[in-house]
């Protein structure tokens, strides 16, 4: 059943979903939160549109780790203004770390098939896409690239750059993973496999990324790519030192020896 | 029917090794002639050096391709103005809906 849009306007449609997706189909969007006060309501405002655009059945559910800075009224208000059958709210006390925010999204998700995204609006909303590809070749995992096709990104230096390809080379020689962009977190999921891969991940941050596909790859998942745009934060900060290189490079080598 | 033991795939890190191990040990082997195996002297000339050869022509490659993959990497010009107007568009249609920012 296609997710109404509660006030404002006589949108819903009947219209037959693009692309081959078929209408038994639901798209659960896990957007785990912390201090995303200013992007949230914009990235929802993408996400609804796009979705509705192109006749996707779909939900969002916002994971929200006890922001400090008032996140969580902000997504009160849309669930307010979307419905609460299009925006799940299901926060938490404290910042708790990523995958035990996808399992607990997934608890609450109705959707066969989950996308994960960053809140922050550095993900340029290509959520069809996504949906659209993994149709194309039944796969059980769609990832998102920075690196093939004309994936890219906006706003980085060529310091940033060096690091990122630097990185992803030594990646690819090491772990050979079939995947062109490991560190991204812009992928769609089948419920089950994304259930299966998170209890078996132990990693933290970026790595914990990297680990998602590799132990994707042993436990032979299928694995489509479809470029993405990286737009560096329009609002807040971005992180890169040398702490996360370290512990970037700690983990590449642990994965390298234990998978 | 046999039964065969299941079959546990290699980490990375032990192919790596299996792979240094073999070719070291044939490289060794001809290049030494422990095996008896007389080869003539200018392919021993090109033996002797070839590891330090290899790494050096790895490194190039290395640096070579980060380099080129820098230097291609896309910018998304487009992706970041279609972002900009989107939060204008949004913003005024969030506010136009009782949002509060």
């Amino acid at each position: 059943m296609a997710s109404e849009e509660a006030s404002g306007g006589p949108r819903r449609s009947r219209r037959e979903p693009e692309g081959c997706v078929s209408r038994g189909d639901k798209y659960s969007v896990l957007l785990p939160t912390y201090n995303e006060r200013e992007n949230l309501p914009l990235i929802v405002w993408l996400l609804v549109k796009s979705f509705s655009e192109s006749g996707i059945n779909y939900e969002i559910i916002i994971i929200d780790d006890g922001s400090p800075d008032g996140t969580r009224e902000v997504a009160e208000q849309l669930e307010k203004i979307y419905g609460s059958d299009t925006i799940l709210l299901r926060p938490r006390e404290k910042k708790l770390g990523l995958g035990t925010a996808y399992i607990h999204g997934m608890k609450h998700a109705t959707g066969n098939y989950i996308i994960i995204m960053d809140a922050d609006l550095s993900h340029h909303v290509t959520n069809f896409l996504f949906c659209r590809k993994q149709k194309e070749g039944n796969f059980d995992i769609v990832s998102g690239t920075r690196y093939k096709g004309n994936g890219g990104v906006y706003g980085w230096d060529l310091k940033r750059k060096i690091i990122s390809r630097g990185a992803n080379f030594i990646t690819q020689i090491l772990l050979r993973p079939g995947a062109s962009d490991l560190t991204g977190s812009f992928r769609l999921y089948r419920k089950e496999v994304l259930q299966k891969l998170v209890e078996k991940c132990v990693s933290k941050g970026y790595v914990f990324q990297m680990e998602m596909i590799v132990r994707a790859r042993q436990l032979n998942y299928t694995i489509g790519e479809v470029p993405i745009s990286f737009v560096d934060r329009v609002y807040g900060e971005s992180k890169l030192g040398g702490n996360e290189i370290v512990s970037f490079l700690k983990g590449l080598l642990t994965l390298f020896a234990t998978t | 029917a046999v039964p065969s033991l299941p079959a546990v795939p290699m980490t990375k890190l032990a192919q790596w090794l299996w792979a240094l191990a073999l070719l070291g040990c044939t490289w060794a082997a001809l290049a030494t002639g422990a095996l008896g195996l007389e080869l003539p002297s200018s392919c021993r000339e090109v033996l002797w050096p070839l590891p330090a050869y290899l790494l050096v022509s790895a490194g190039c490659y290395a640096l070579g391709t980060v380099g080129y993959r820098v230097a291609t990497f896309h910018d998304c010009e487009d992706a970041a103005r279609e972002l900009q107007s989107q939060i204008q568009e949004a913003r005024a249609d969030l506010a136009r809906r009782g949002m509060r920012f």
